[in-house]
């Protein structure tokens, strides 16, 4: 009975601190102006990379820290710090380098018109509003590259501890209790099941690596303060690059089994063997691009579902909706705790499935 | 002349994707219903089996919450 009491007391507590917490964003964000809240943008904005780390809106004046921009352009390498477009995301604040001008809009960085339009940007659009400029190579540190480098450096600290905790004794200490089950785990039910007691020491470093680098940078972009909270998994461009490695392990290392029971399998009637085959080429294609969209659509889609829960706040615009979605928001953010590194572990397991398949000898 | 008609009338094409997200959702949830009820047999019938079959059950729900996921990717997209 007594803990039951002390639970309710509990609840009741939380209850009141989240309505105290959530006062002050209430009363920041239904000062400035009566604008509408647009929700699709705010989801949209925290969800794509961007030129500059945003960290907080103080009395209406963004406050980011600035990253460095990196052009490629026609009069060669233009370097210079994302803050010289103070702020400004819609082509009006132009930063003039090598006798070139640039304009940021929407995050995209463009060469800039000669003259303004009339409402002071220096771009040109079709009808569909988009836009006609040209655009720079671009390769800067933007926020998903920054956070990478975090993440890789993490990564680094964390594996070089663990390795060094082994130069004395068999008997792991300190981090190394942490990271030597995890990688246990990616060698006994991983590695070895799928790819065989035969090959697996020449891909375990690939699968730890794949492993533990979706699990932290997904762990990251659960982390709402600064040197984290990117979206970096879930970005179709790095889920395609890690599925592109799959692939290309896969298309390298094939066996002639493999190729075989891809475009002429045995076992099969003739008249049948044309269909499948082709049916079998698309999986080739098939298998990386739905890892790829698998890891990509979940991360977004946790994002996208947090940041809803929150966004009830200011679509209702009552202080009291504020409980409920922060308490919802917590919550699905527990659920995510599981679900990156459930998929951390698909990705991995699902890798070596695919290597594991295309290395196999069949009996026949 | 229906055809142009057609092509007149301004589509709202962001009802169709709620529509499509929606149809997703039942989708899923046959699909977690029908591992979870399974699960909850083999665990009943199996105890002794059970941290295996919770630990395949998570993993198969995260298959099908990804199916359900591609949808919903499908529909954000215009």
């Amino acid at each position: 009975m007594k803990t039951t009491k002390f639970n309710v007391f509990r609840i009741f507590i939380l209850g009141v601190f989240f309505v105290l917490v959530s006062t002050p964003t209430f009363a920041i964000s239904d000062e400035p102006e009566e604008e509408e809240f647009k929700v699709t943008e705010v989801i949209m904005h925290h969800i794509k990379d961007a030129h500059d780390f945003h960290l907080l809106d103080w009395d209406g004046h963004p406050i980011s820290i600035p990253l460095p921009v990196l052009l490629w352009t026609e009069n060669g390498l233009v370097a210079f710090m994302s803050s010289e477009f103070r702020h400004d995301d819609s082509g009006k604040v132009i930063v003039e380098r090598n006798g070139q001008k640039f304009v940021k809009y929407h995050e995209e960085i463009y060469y800039a018109s000669n003259s303004a339009d009339e409402n002071g940007t220096y771009m040109l659009f079709n009808e569909e509003h988009d836009p006609l400029n040209e655009h720079p190579f671009d390769f800067s540190i933007t926020k998903l590259v920054f956070t990478m480098f975090v993440s890789m450096l993490l990564l680094i600290l964390i594996f070089g501890f663990s390795a060094r905790a082994y130069t004395k004794n068999g008997v792991p200490k300190g981090i190394a209790k942490f990271t030597e089950p995890l990688v246990v785990f990616i060698r006994d039910d991983v590695a070895i099941p799928n790819i065989g007691e035969r090959h697996y020491k020449k891909f375990l470093p690939f699968l730890l690596t794949l492993f533990f680098f979706i699990w932290i940078n997904n762990i990251m972009g659960l982390i709402p303060f600064f040197p984290f909270s990117a979206n970096l998994s879930g970005n179709i461009a790095f889920t395609f690059v890690l599925a592109l490695i799959t692939f290309v392990m896969t298309t390298i290392l094939g066996t002639k089994d493999y190729w075989k029971h891809i475009f002429w399998m045995p076992g099969v009637p003739v008249p049948l063997k044309p269909f499948l085959a082709l049916i079998e080429f698309a999986g080739i294609f098939i298998k990386p691009a739905s890892l790829m969209i698998r890891l990509f659509a979940n991360i977004t889609a946790g994002h996208i579902i947090i940041l809803s829960l929150i966004s009830l706040i200011f679509i209702f615009k009552s202080i009291w909706v504020s409980p409920g979605s922060i308490f919802f928001a917590v919550f699905v953010g527990l659920i995510e705790v599981l679900v990156v590194a459930i998929q951390a572990y698909i990705f991995t397991m699902l890798s070596a499935l695919y290597i594991g398949s295309a290395m196999e000898k069949h009996e026949h | 002349m229906s055809f142009a008609l057609l092509q007149e009338a301004t589509v709202d094409y962001g009802a169709f994707a709620a529509i499509g997200a929606g149809l997703a959702a039942i989708g899923a949830g046959i699909g977690i219903g029908n591992i979870g009820g399974s699960a909850i047999q083999a665990m009943a019938r199996q105890p002794e089996m059970m941290g295996k079959i919770q630990a395949s059950a998570i993993i198969l729900l995260a298959f099908v919450e990804a199916v359900a996921l591609f949808a919903i990717v499908v529909s954000l997209i215009k």
